[in-house]
């Protein structure tokens, strides 16, 4: 099974590189952007386990590595396995 | 007085620092690897600056997991001294013996410059032999040295007067203008509550010699070492007791 982890800034921090790119988008003409939160993804490939299992996992590597909890928050979703794995 | 200075896969400034320590300032200083478990006995570790683990996932990220770091801890814990310099900030916010975090510079810039930063507090181990208000100059050389903290953990770090130097101007006056890479209240440098663990951005390490273009720097290991001799001739034991941690 895989899961892609979404870790970006919490509203409250301020996100300098999402702030040039909506800049940049701006410069190209593109108005209608309100705003750009850059992140970081993550795919992680992991043994059978049940679905409880499998959040808690997450959650906890989410937490102690992936993000800092202190200025990220993260989603996650499972996604399809490619074929032959 | 015995320093070590830890050694990650990455690290750039390790050699820098052990020349001021051993070198410039003649104490006894070893390399401790990352790899292992054992501090050797020193009674101040120093984490130096550099790239540890390329900086990947975020800067200091991967380095607090390193064995050697589950000993730092509890030697911090026991009110050990700890130095982190630049990257070793960062690990030390990773680990959580500091609060807060690092974002990148509010400019995006890497910056490589000599800034000013004045010392706020001169009340810790780090910095006795400085003087309040004294104006150090001593170069910085970083991508995410942009310091945040949430307001309720800002409010208490101001309150316990964990914060040890600000970015200011020649004179000592701390603005915005001084504030290179955007951190909240322009902190450059930060203690723990128990005052035996300390971050800072700019190396100090690189403004020990009049070589250098500075000696500001070295004030910061004359203090540790002035406040080690008083500690030893007053007949206690040569590590602080143990402190409160953060």
């Amino acid at each position: 099974m895989r899961v892609r982890i979404l870790v970006s800034f919490k509203d409250s921090v301020l996100d300098p590189q999402g702030q040039a790119v909506k800049n940049a988008l701006h410069t190209m003409g593109y108005g209608a952007v309100k705003d750009v939160r850059q992140g970081k993804t993550f795919e992680l490939e992991l043994d059978r386990l049940t679905k409880k299992d499998a959040e808690a996992l997450v959650a906890e590597v989410a937490h102690k590595v992936l993000a800092n909890p202190i200025i990220e928050k993260y989603t996650w979703e499972y996604i399809k396995t490619p074929r032959g794995k | 007085m015995r320093f070590g200075v830890v050694q990650f896969p990455g690290s750039n400034c390790d050699y820098d620092t052990f020349h001021a320590l051993k070198q410039v300032l003649k104490q006894d200083t070893v390399m401790l690897w990352h790899k292992e478990h054992d501090l050797k006995g020193v009674d101040c570790v120093v984490l130096p600056g550099g790239f540890s683990y390329g900086d990947y996932l975020r800067s200091g990220a991967i380095a607090r997991f390193s064995p050697l770091m589950k000993e730092v801890k509890a030697f911090a814990r026991k009110g050990g001294l700890v130095l982190g310099i630049c990257n070793g900030f960062q690990v030390l916010l990773e680990l959580g013996l500091l609060p807060g975090a690092m974002l990148r510079n509010k400019n995006l810039k890497f910056l490589c410059q000599h800034v000013h930063i004045r010392v706020e507090n001169a009340r810790t181990p780090f910095t006795g032999a400085a003087g309040e208000g004294r104006v150090l100059r001593i170069p910085i050389a970083h991508f995410d040295g942009n310091y945040y903290a949430p307001p309720k953990t800002l409010a208490e770090i101001e309150k316990r007067r964990q914060v040890v130097f600000r970015y200011s101007d020649a004179a000592g006056n701390v603005t915005e203008a001084a504030n290179v890479n955007g951190s909240l209240n322009n902190i450059a440098g930060l203690m723990n509550k128990g005052g035996n663990v300390l971050g800072l951005m700019p190396h100090p390490e690189r403004a020990s010699e009049a070589l250098l273009g500075s000696e500001d720097g070295r004030v910061l290991f004359e203090s540790l070492i002035r406040g080690f001799g008083s500690r030893r001739s007053r007949g206690a034991k040569s590590r602080p007791k143990k402190a409160r941690h953060d």
